[in-house]
């Protein structure tokens, strides 16, 4: 392709939440950006811009990764799905509300980003124990209510998918 | 905390990127899964004039057997690497490593030569290609060249890749009959970068020990096979011969008390995993 001018906004087209958004970013626009100010979407929370906090997590092509540490250019053309496409507008997904049952956040800054890891992650790891879990929470920084309520809540939702029949 | 502004192509082809690198020089800097390289964008420890974005080149995202290595292509994520269906059987040692590499959500996105292109003192990967005597193929318009892992990373953050260079692929070899393999780190929280690395293999009539961490590169070690005092002792001069120094993380007299005691716990592991 051809270089991109540094100083100049260039047009992405990709994928956010189900619906195609086209934006505009110069090649330094980190991609937690260009989806809060060019996508509006305020689900992607942005803490400590260096990789650590977890904050900005959504997932790419599925997979769950740090949206300030990836460029808005390597996004074009992808599939972007964020905590605000996890339910329709209003509702709850089976994770949410089991996030909400056992107490798994406190302010919520932290919780979209830990909601796409952890919808990643089940669908790869459908029967994860309790380890596992906080393996993959350490990925994520929560500085209020800990971490015992998201552990719980992941490992619920887990037993939950296993019997599909009682939870309809 | 946002990048200073820089060009961007993204490259089809390794040979895009390397035309590209032959004219930019060392202005130029390759973005691979970014997970070192965006954070060091963003505290602009880094500034190059153009970033050359090798992250989509399909030819270059593979993990597959290549004689008696494991090749791991340019665009291959660490989760690749950590999802090929023999790791555990035929690259113990990696399969034992990767755990402790960054986090689920970072392997989802680093790729292992960018991390082998980082070249951090402390890193997983570089230490466990050290410790294999593994080797990283560069690629450039005079064509390509294999370099052995001992001779690849040269320092803190260098490599004998040259501007013009780029990685194209490393192969890490596979265990061979007798092998016994042992990984453990000490950081000061699940993911963070290693105060102490260490990676231990064990075979018939011999131990080597990888350290990270301590030099300002990984550190490869080979003894005989020791017991008890003697063993004690070799580790001793090992870890002193290590010039660990004092930092905001630990002093280099824990690192060396650590190189001493996990030093041990990896090399006995090893040796009871032999078969």
């Amino acid at each position: 392709m051809p270089k991109l001018n540094r100083d100049a906004r260039h047009p992405i087209t990709l994928t956010v939440d189900g619906r195609s958004v086209t934006g505009y970013a110069e090649p330094r626009m980190l991609l937690s950006d260009f989806l809060r100010q060019e996508a509006g979407v305020r689900a992607v929370h942005v803490g400590c811009e260096h990789g650590v906090c977890g904050d900005c997590t959504i997932r790419l092509d599925g997979k769950a990764v740090r949206s300030c540490l990836t460029l808005a250019m390597q996004a074009d053309g992808r599939i972007v799905d964020t905590a605000e496409g996890l339910a329709e507008p209003g509702e709850l997904n089976d994770l949410q509300r089991a996030f909400r049952r056992h107490h798994g956040l406190q302010c919520g800054y932290c919780t979209p980003g830990i909601l796409m890891s952890a919808s990643d992650y089940l669908e790869r790891t459908p029967q994860p124990d309790e380890e596992d879990v906080r393996d993959m929470l350490s990925g994520h920084l929560c500085r209020c209510t800990g971490y015992a309520g998201m552990v719980d809540a992941i490992l619920d939702v887990a037993d939950e998918r296993a019997r599909p029949d009682e939870t309809g | 905390m946002k990048p200073k502004p820089f060009d961007y192509v993204r490259a089809e082809s390794a040979e895009e990127a390397i035309a590209i690198l032959a004219d930019a020089g060392e202005d130029a800097k390759l973005l691979a899964g970014g997970q070192s390289m965006i954070a060091m964008l963003n505290l602009r420890l880094v500034d190059p004039g153009i970033l050359v974005d090798v992250s989509r080149i399909d030819d270059l995202d593979y993990v597959e057997e290549s004689g008696d290595m494991l090749e791991i292509g340019a665009a291959a994520t660490q989760s690749s690497l950590q999802g090929w269906p023999g790791l555990a059987e035929r690259l113990p040692l990696l399969d034992r490593a990767i755990p402790y590499l960054g986090h689920f959500q970072t392997r989802n996105k680093g790729t292992v030569c960018g991390s082998l292109a980082h070249a951090d003192p402390s890193s997983e990967l570089p230490l466990c290609l050290a410790t294999l005597g593994g080797e990283v193929v560069l690629g450039s318009t005079g064509g390509e060249r294999v370099v052995a892992a001992g001779e690849f990373q040269t320092g803190m953050l260098s490599t004998a890749r040259a501007d013009d260079e780029m990685i194209l692929a490393a192969r890490y070899p596979f265990r061979k009959k007798g092998e016994g393999f042992a990984f453990t780190e000490m950081a000061m929280r699940r993911g963070d970068f290693a105060i102490v690395a260490l990676a231990a293999v064990a075979t018939s009539d011999g131990l080597r020990l990888g350290v990270g961490g301590v030099a300002d590169r990984p550190t490869v070690r080979d003894w005989p096979m020791l017991e008890g005092d003697a063993l004690d002792d070799a580790l001793n001069a090992f870890a002193w011969e290590l010039g660990g120094q004092d930092d905001a993380h630990a002093t280099a007299r824990y690192r060396r008390e650590l190189v001493r005691r996990l030093g041990r716990q990896v090399l006995e592991e090893a040796k009871s995993c032999r078969n």
